[in-house]
């Protein structure tokens, strides 16, 4: 015990606080690249500080980015994007868990080697499907793979989570006279909260943050969501002297805000894991 | 209230058969324990009564219903389980209400009868708290209030008492014992613990590897064992077992033969033995039917089976002592007993001693099958 105690933490420490700089020097270059002028962001030797911290620069960016427009759709597709793979994958998962029928582990198994494929082998399929469904151009393509249960992860997460639930809480429910359907409702979706906002955080972070998917499907200016708008900014944004780094870069910290707040609320049930003192081990 | 039948049930797991052809009536508000060691089948017969188990074949009726098919919550039964299954996001309320609400029941009757069960219980101080806020003993009266506010037909109860601990156990062992009394339930209750069998069942079934062995009162069982497995599994300490034979004796009696001495048949006995000599048999004796003959002998146990044993182990328990003992030629016939012996024994570790037997009272069972012959 003594010998833990005097055990000194520095090296520990020192290899956090250097993962540490590693991940934030990126971050903290972009923000602040968006307080600088244009001509210090091209300076050369670099200059770090802005000389006076531009905070024009965010509204200018607004002024001629539409983000408005762009966050409204990015909300939106988030949103229904989170619901739906929060209520397909948790029917699905339950059903891999709890119930018994015929063939389960088999289709487990193909579902799982699904994520092994990578989603560009995947695209050039998906989009003549999309084509002959006629939904190029809308936002079907992007919205109802994840009310379909098309998030893997999400249902093999939520599973494994799932299956460490011990069974007699089932059992009494259903004894009490619950239906399926009840218990998900009542029984397991409260006591898996943690799992749900886990693949929560993580598909909104993934639709947040998707390029890809909106890139190829989408064509319609109005229809773009701030990543694709943002890489826009980078051809269309361009004035005779290059890419508006600055501009971009305050766009990309404002962008980055919902997910830093989300991380910041979410992390405290992250770690707090389930509570199951109803059941005594 | 209402009974449980069992009608020639089997339990079969791919090629593993967990019950075998069970056939068994608990009658209206009888307390049936199932007991027997862990995999013996007994936690499984109670799923399929609840309907947690599929019956592979056979048929279990609740009153008169075969109920076979019926889903769980149709079969009017509340279970308590082992680890409680209280749901940990819930109050103690919710949790007791849950079943009621599903069932629609009028909130105010739901008050009511939680009002009445958790008084009954002594929890309705902790309505409001979580399952976490509770101590065990707690815990357990909530799902034991959970079953009752239920008003079931039947009770089924999964080794309730097996995560507290020894002083509780025995308390709430008694709690369970009055509730049964004053709601008159049929219950039926699983345990491994045939000290919980023995003080709390109407009626015990001893199962073995998915086979009933005996079902009876618990002092018939432990008086008149069908068979070995029965005998050794009920009582505590267990009986002690003598490997011998049938022979006869100097005076032409039939006697057992263990090697390190002679055992009498009792004399009620002796016509069931006539005609078995040269059978091998193995002699049953109960700690609690050997004496210590240095003390005032109970009455009606003959001075004529005594036996000198070297103490090994002494365990005083105050009233009781538990005597390890070893009787016979080390090495040769030696055989190792256990006597629980009066708490005024002189017995000491190392020293001699001198063992009365009740034979009247001594067990025979058949080496080859194991059935009892007395």
């Amino acid at each position: 015990m003594s010998e833990r105690i005097n055990k000194s933490p520095i090296g520990p420490v020192a290899a956090l606080v250097i993962g540490s700089i590693a991940m934030l020097l990126p971050l903290g270059w972009m923000l602040l690249t968006s307080l600088k002028t244009f001509p210090e962001v091209l300076a050369y030797p670099p200059v770090w500080w802005p000389a006076h911290p531009q905070w024009n620069n965010y509204i200018e960016a607004f002024r001629q980015f539409h983000f408005a427009g762009y966050l409204r759709n990015s909300l939106f597709l988030v949103a229904l994007n989170v619901t739906g793979t929060l209520v397909s994958c948790t029917m699905a998962a339950y059903a891999f868990a709890f119930l018994e029928w015929r063939h389960k582990n088999i289709l487990f198994g193909l579902l799982l080697s699904s994520m092994m494929l990578p989603g560009q082998v995947t695209v050039i399929p998906l989009f003549q499907l999309y084509v002959k469904l006629h939904w190029i151009n809308t936002y079907w393509p992007l919205t109802i793979p994840s009310w379909l249960g098309c998030n893997v992860f999400g249902i093999f997460l939520l599973r494994q989570f799932f299956l460490t639930i011990p069974k007699d809480y089932l059992n009494a429910a259903r004894i009490d006279g619950a239906s399926e359907w009840l218990i998900l409702r009542k029984v397991i979706i409260p006591m898996a909260s943690p799992a749900l906002l886990t693949v929560g955080v993580f598909t909104f972070v993934g639709s947040w943050n998707d390029l890809w998917g909106p890139l190829i499907f989408l064509h319609d200016e109005r229809l773009y969501t701030l990543p694709v708008g943002l890489m826009n900014f980078i051809g269309m944004a361009g004035t005779a002297e290059g890419t508006p780094w600055h501009l971009m870069m305050a766009v990309a910290t404002t962008m980055m805000l919902p997910i830093v707040m989300l991380f910041f609320f979410a992390q405290k049930s992250f770690i707090e894991g389930i509570a199951t003192a109803g059941i005594k081990e | 209230m209402a009974s449980v039948v069992f009608e020639q049930i089997y339990k079969r797991y791919g090629t593993v058969t967990a019950v075998k052809n069970l056939s068994l009536e608990v009658r209206d508000c009888e307390f049936m324990v199932l007991v027997g060691p862990s995999g013996c089948g007994k936690t499984t017969a109670l799923r399929m009564i609840a309907g947690l188990e599929e019956i592979t074949e056979g048929r279990i009726k609740i009153g008169d219903k075969v109920v076979n098919d019926i889903e769980p919550r149709d079969r009017d039964i509340a279970m308590v389980f082992q680890n409680y299954a209280l749901y940990p996001h819930m109050s103690v309320y919710d949790n007791m209400a849950f079943g009621l609400k599903i069932r629609r029941m009028p909130k105010s009757e739901i008050d009511a009868r939680l009002a009445e069960a958790a008084k009954q219980l002594g929890i309705d101080q902790y309505l409001h708290r979580r399952p976490k806020e509770l101590s065990g003993g707690q815990r357990q009266r909530v799902a034991l209030g959970r079953a009752i506010v239920r008003e079931p037909q039947v009770f089924l109860m999964d080794e309730p008492l097996s995560n507290l601990d020894a002083k509780l156990r025995v308390q709430t062992r008694a709690e369970l014992i009055k509730l049964h009394r004053r709601l008159g339930i049929t219950t039926i209750y699983v345990t491994h613990d045939q000290v919980e069998a023995m003080t709390m069942g109407d009626r015990i079934a001893v199962m073995k590897d998915g086979v009933l062995q005996q079902c009876d009162s618990p002092m018939e069982i432990y008086r008149k064992p069908v068979n070995l497995f029965v005998a050794g599994f009920i009582g505590t300490p267990s009986m002690n077992f003598l490997p011998g034979t049938v022979t006869e004796s100097i005076d032409g009696e039939l006697v057992v033969d263990v090697k390190a001495f002679t055992f009498d048949i009792p004399a009620e006995h002796k016509e069931r033995v006539a005609g078995m000599k040269g059978r091998k048999v193995i002699l049953g004796m109960r700690p609690a039917d050997m004496f210590d003959a240095s003390l005032k002998n109970p009455v009606g146990v003959s001075a004529r089976n005594c036996l000198t044993a070297l103490v090994d182990v002494v365990e005083p328990m105050g009233d009781i002592v538990t005597a390890y003992l070893k009787v016979g030629d080390a090495g040769v016939c030696e055989v190792d007993l256990v006597a629980t012996l009066d708490g005024q024994t002189g017995a000491k570790s190392g020293a001699k001693m001198s063992v009365l037997v009740d034979v009247s009272r001594s067990h025979l069972f058949d080496a080859e099958t194991e059935e009892a012959i007395y």
